[in-house]
């Protein structure tokens, strides 16, 4: 299952009918040093576009948007304590939550690879 | 002051070629970061490392006058200065709350250099030019005269390669030094709580100078590592630190008080000196590794009793370290409170500043 993306650089991905979300390369690299992430609780429930975590680097503080509507399942556990995790490994080990989509085709609407590459050109 | 477009310091093409991530800064256009803000603080602490200063402003007072304007316009005593000293001082306004906080050099019996804030350099200039008295002249040199600072344990070893010899400089001193063809002032000053130099030459030279450092070895470093820097050494940033609502008192910069009075504010300030002031800047350690933020509420027993005016994760001791303003009775040293960070209440140590003090 090919990976897709938000514009504010979240990506999601499908995997047994669930849906994975974590931070692009990119965003990864720009925040710099990750030191803590506050994730959801899980059980509650995520909007597509609203924010649902929060990524706390050195630098600063950012909101993470949910790319997909529904219902978090699970959340990584790894990243208490080692939030650096979504440095060095963001497209993988540095994953934030599992989210049990509410909508049949969850990655409707969101950036093909392409197309997130090509926002970042601009 | 904001300006409508940002402006380029003298040395912007070149970081912009070397890799430097560029901001606004104060209505100037300022790198960041080059290689990294951890890389680049580690390499001031351990070795050496360049900054563009070109947006500091850099002030000329000279004639009969300028001792006793100073006297009166900063609250450090500068009569008793030595040719070639350097002062750290404050300007205030009628109520001791502070408008900047400038470093002044005495040049010669009459003549004095003064560093102020960028951010506060149109209001310092708007202030003084109508107080100076005639016969004295306050000149805005910052157009004119460039300045980076080298700082770390081998900044002047690394200076004196370049036959920039400022080794035997006392701290808080400066020399003027011929240097191919001009002179550069070197001042045993810096903001990075390292040895170091800040150095001054004329502007269409600075370039030069900057890449003498960098193919000597010092790191070309940003605003980023600069803030951690400072923050570590507890050096106040105005804006943060210091405002129109806080003191010098309250700042923990008695140090910087005319004792004699006879400057503006001096009523406030030295009552407060005499009792005590209300409320104290502190130092924090976070028991979390989160930064508390500028603005974030220190409370105690649910009830807000400060705010955060810097705070970073202190590469040094690899803690978060924040500082801010909390009434006297929990100023000690070992005092526990919280920070709310967006929510969540962490816990605080008050600590004793600086968070880093450099081996002697």
């Amino acid at each position: 299952m090919s990976t897709r993306y938000l514009p504010t650089h979240e990506w999601a991905r499908v995997d047994n009918g669930l849906v994975t979300v974590g931070l692009s390369a990119f965003a990864a690299g720009e925040v710099g040093e990750v030191i803590h992430v506050q994730l959801p609780t899980v059980g509650v429930a995520v909007l597509k576009g609203k924010p649902c975590a929060e990524i706390e680097s050195v630098k600063s503080v950012n909101d993470i948007y949910s790319p997909v509507d529904g219902q978090v399942v699970e959340i990584n556990p790894a990243l208490a304590g080692q939030p650096e995790l979504v440095n060095q490994d963001p497209g993988n080990a540095g994953w934030f939550m599992k989210v049990k989509p509410s909508g049949a085709d969850p990655l409707a609407g969101l950036l093909s690879e392409a197309e997130y590459q090509a926002q970042l050109a601009k | 002051m904001h300006h409508a477009i940002a402006q380029k310091t003298a040395l912007h093409d070149l970081q912009a070629a070397q890799g430097g991530k560029m901001i606004d800064f104060h209505g100037w256009i300022m790198p960041v970061q080059f290689a990294g803000i951890t890389a680049e603080h580690q390499a001031v602490r351990t070795s050496a490392g360049v900054f563009d200063l070109n947006h500091m402003g850099r002030l000329h007072l000279v004639g009969p006058g300028a001792v006793a304007f100073l006297t009166r316009h900063a609250c450090r005593a500068v009569a008793d200065m030595k040719a070639g000293a350097v002062r750290y001082g404050l300007v205030l306004a009628e109520d001791g709350t502070v408008e900047d906080d400038i470093l002044v050099s005495r040049e010669g019996e009459a003549s004095f250099h003064i560093v102020v804030n960028a951010g506060n350099k149109e209001k310092i200039l708007d202030m003084w030019r109508s107080a100076v008295p005639a016969g004295t002249i306050l000149t805005d040199l910052s157009a004119s005269q460039g300045m980076i600072a080298v700082q770390g344990p081998a900044a002047l070893h690394l200076l004196q390669s370049l036959q920039l010899d400022g080794m035997t400089l006392k701290n808080y001193a400066f020399t003027d030094v011929s240097w191919r063809g001009t002179v550069v002032r070197l001042s045993r000053t810096g903001y990075t709580g390292e040895d170091g130099c800040e150095c001054f030459l004329p502007v269409d030279r600075v370039g030069e100078l900057w890449t003498a450092v960098v193919e000597a070895g010092a790191v070309r470093c940003g605003l980023g590592a600069r803030d951690t820097l400072r923050t570590e050494a507890a050096m106040p940033l105005y804006g943060n630190e210091l405002d129109r609502t806080v003191t010098p008192v309250e700042a923990g910069l008695g140090f910087a008080i005319n004792k004699a009075g006879g400057f503006i504010g001096d009523q406030v300030v030295l009552a407060q000196l005499t009792r005590g002031p209300a409320k104290c800047l502190v130092g924090l350690r976070m028991q979390e590794k989160r930064v508390p933020r500028t603005g974030y509420p220190v409370v105690v027993e649910g009830q807000p009793v400060g705010t955060i005016t810097s705070g970073t994760l202190s590469p040094t001791l690899g803690a978060a370290i924040g500082m801010a303003y909390v009434p006297a009775a929990l100023a000690l040293p070992g005092t526990t409170l919280s920070v709310d960070l967006r929510g969540t209440l962490v816990t605080a140590t008050v600590v004793a500043l600086p968070f880093y003090k450099r081996a002697k």
